[in-house]
């Protein structure tokens, strides 16, 4: 519920998706086809003529939907929009992003799970980028062993190689807190919260644009207030996604 | 190609008459009209940098009813929120809780409760990402075609139950219907399957939820 809660609130403090596609546009093709839906599956009901001024009026993945100067409503793929000219007659800028240009897009949220010293874990996690190699990351991990159920908040700095390419590998340097909760049926023990840090590497994989899989190993040193340090490793893999 | 060159050649008529009589006039002043002629008229508006609004996100609510492995089943209720990537992938996060009834271990004992009414509270979340198939248009009546869509949900999460965390593995179907552009109805199965050894000896629980939801998409 925490990590669900935590992702919303990502979601939700994420500032609005501001493209630069212009309100009017004027077919420039021989025509420009208006279908039902948002999806490549809708079929096509309608055509604007070439040299017609068309609405946008708003965007759905790929898909943005227009209304004619009949009132005629309909979805137009992002390709097809690109072939409309402005009033000024230049091509539309439609908002594509290229593979690896995250600075356009600063803004990423994801999950991964995998495993985290033996159990299982389950991770939230939002990033922005610096720059198109240097990016923060913010992270809510939950954790559930057959021993313990860890909690995780961290940061990290992630620096990626090469962003341009479809497969980047990345690095990564970590900082947060743990707590732990023991399991119930272990008795007199009692939930700690301890200083963590942590040194990883990873690759991310462009699966489209805007959706990223992504793998990474990550070598935790937990500062417990034992005499001796915790080291955990970590596996996992997951999902991004960017705005 | 066709209609540009016959509302080209159309729209040249009355400048080709009234051209006509005044006899040759210069090439350039020809030229002149002639492009005159071919750029359709545009409206020049003042607009400010102009932002489209993006619908990528869908987020609802959920009800229907849970079976929890050896618990019974029962209604259960939620929050979804998606995000849509493509019109193909869509990552989605949901929070679901429900209460576990009696096994029937308990109701024929009579007496012996396994677990609290406090352990009996289950709520699960869950991040998954979706596909969609088969997208394409629900009839109704003759006059309304709503947009519709097949999809698959898989995913990671966690539930808890009887006092436990348990990481959780979630696998769905469902269908998406569009009455607007941005009011969704839906209706999927999904199977939540954890590792449960509440009853004595481990053992893997497939715990299967029927919903019908409502989203808007911002």
């Amino acid at each position: 519920m925490r990590a669900a809660i935590a992702l919303l609130l990502l979601f939700t403090a994420l500032p609005g998706f501001a493209g630069k596609t212009p309100r009017i546009v004027t077919v420039a093709e021989n025509y420009l086809e208006l279908r039902t839906g948002p999806g490549r599956g809708y079929p096509v009901f309608h055509t604007a003529e070439s040299g017609e001024t068309v609405e946008v009026l708003k965007q759905r993945t790929g898909w943005y939907k227009v209304r004619t100067r009949r009132d005629i409503d309909g979805w137009v793929s992002r390709a097809d929009l690109a072939k409309t000219r402005e009033t000024d007659g230049e091509l539309v800028q439609v908002d594509v992003i290229e593979l690896g240009d995250v600075v356009e897009h600063r803004w990423r949220a994801g999950f991964s799970t995998g495993d985290f010293g033996g159990a299982n874990v389950l991770t939230v996690l939002g990033g922005y980028n610096f720059t198109n190699n240097l990016s923060i990351e913010l992270s809510f991990a939950q954790a559930t062993g057959p021993f313990a159920e860890n909690v995780l908040a961290t940061a990290s700095l992630v620096h990626q190689f090469v962003p341009e390419r479809r497969l980047t590998p990345f690095f990564s340097l970590t900082g947060g807190l743990v707590r732990t909760d023991p399991s119930a049926t272990l008795v007199q023990t009692e939930d700690r919260t301890d200083q963590v840090a942590a040194a990883g590497a990873g690759v991310r994989a462009w699966i489209t644009r805007r959706f990223v899989f992504r793998a990474e190993y990550r070598n935790y040193v937990v500062f417990t207030s034992r005499d001796d340090n915790q080291e955990i490793d970590e596996w996992k893999a997951g999902f991004t996604f960017f705005f | 190609m066709e209609s540009r060159l016959h509302v080209l050649l159309l729209s040249a008529l009355p400048w080709l008459l009234l051209a006509g009589p005044s006899g040759a006039a210069d090439d350039s002043d020809d030229d002149d009209r002639q492009l005159s002629v071919i750029q359709p008229e545009l409206e020049r508006r003042e607009i400010d940098p102009p932002a489209i609004d993006s619908e990528d996100f869908e987020l609802g609510v959920f009800g229907g009813v849970m079976s929890i492995e050896d618990f019974g089943s029962n209604t259960v209720t939620g929050l979804r929120f998606s995000y849509h990537v493509t019109e193909s992938f869509f990552g989605e996060a949901a929070y679901g809780r429900t209460d576990a009834g009696k096994t029937s271990y308990e109701i024929l004992s009579g007496a012996a409760n396994l677990l609290t009414d406090e352990q009996r509270e289950y709520s699960y979340y869950s991040l998954s990402i979706g596909y969609n198939v088969l997208p394409g248009e629900l009839f109704v009546g003759r006059r309304r075609a709503l947009g519709a869509a097949l999809y698959f949900v898989a995913g990671v999460g966690n539930t808890s139950f009887a006092g436990e965390d348990q990481f959780t593995l979630n696998f769905g179907a469902g269908a998406r219907v569009l009455f607007t552009d941005w009011l969704a109805a839906h209706i999927d199965v999904r199977d939540q399957v954890f590792d449960s050894d509440l009853l004595g000896e481990s053992k893997t629980t497939h715990n299967i939820g029927l919903h019908i939801g409502l989203t808007g998409f911002f």
